[in-house]
């Protein structure tokens, strides 16, 4: 094995392991925070909310929490290490309203923060209810 | 207390972000677009019938993704459409998902208000 293959070999080492401590990361950090997610469904259940509302509530929770770690600036730093494990759940939804409009105050608050909002925000919507829709038609058709 | 939920929770929600940090580590793909595709991913799987059951099994490791998003707008959906017929394939995904859409954005607009942006 020459030099030049050496270097090689050890990038396409160093990558594959990278990638296997950041599905790690991923697992842990995202797995907690699902985890989080059923800790605030059970609070809630235990309290006597019905459970379409607890579900809501627990989404609206993460939600919140989700938004002001990014306001405080913990949510990048976590961000970091847990790669689509904050970035999948909930949490990277909220993170990705939140953030660029944090970013956007200087644009003033009409073309900069609440336009930014739907920087992702948007595309998710729109393709997500297109989806649903098709849904709905099909699903309307096989119900008849 | 179910100590078993907060497994099965922690499992599904784990196992779904691996899949997508294999995703973006190996193909380069954006971040919105993983959300854009779990969305999507989760109105089909549930109309296939096939994210219900996992539902059931993951709790909040299935619902808290953005897969569950997905799944709350199909399952708006076939509500809607049984109570009003087709025009509830225009009005039951939002309606299902609007507690969590409106909170985004109402509390982003506070976040907004109170933090300062980051230096980076």
């Amino acid at each position: 094995m020459n030099k030049k293959e050496y270097l090689a070999y050890t990038e396409k080492r160093a990558k594959r392991s990278n990638t296997v401590v950041n599905c790690i990361k991923a697992f842990l950090i995202g797995g907690l925070i699902c985890a989080i997610g059923q800790g605030f469904l059970v609070l809630y259940l235990y309290i006597g909310v019905a459970e379409e509302t607890a579900k809501t509530l627990e989404s609206v929770t993460l939600i919140f929490l989700a938004g002001l770690f990014t306001g405080i600036g913990w949510f990048d730093k976590i961000a970091k290490h847990a790669g689509a494990g904050t970035l999948v759940p909930i949490t990277g939804f909220s993170n990705a309203v939140t953030s660029p409009a944090i970013d956007a105050k200087s644009e003033g608050f009409v073309m900069g923060v609440a336009s930014q909002m739907f920087v992702i925000a948007g595309p998710v919507i729109v393709y997500g209810t297109v989806a649903s829709i098709i849904y709905g038609i099909i699903y309307f058709f096989i119900m008849k | 207390m179910d100590l078993n939920s907060f497994l099965y929770s922690f499992l599904v929600g784990g196992i779904l972000c691996v899949i997508a940090q294999i995703f973006i580590d190996k193909t380069k793909v954006t971040p919105a677009r993983i959300l854009v595709g779990y969305v999507v991913m989760g109105v089909i799987l549930t109309a296939l019938q096939v994210y219900e059951p996992i539902v059931k099994f993951g709790k909040s490791g299935a619902t808290v993704p953005l897969t569950g998003f997905g799944y709350l707008l199909a399952k708006g959906v076939e509500k809607a459409v049984s109570e009003q017929g087709l025009l509830g394939a225009l009005t039951g995904g939002l309606k299902a998902t609007s507690a969590g859409i409106t909170a985004s954005f109402a509390f982003a607009l506070l976040w907004s208000l109170l933090f300062k942006s980051k230096e980076k």
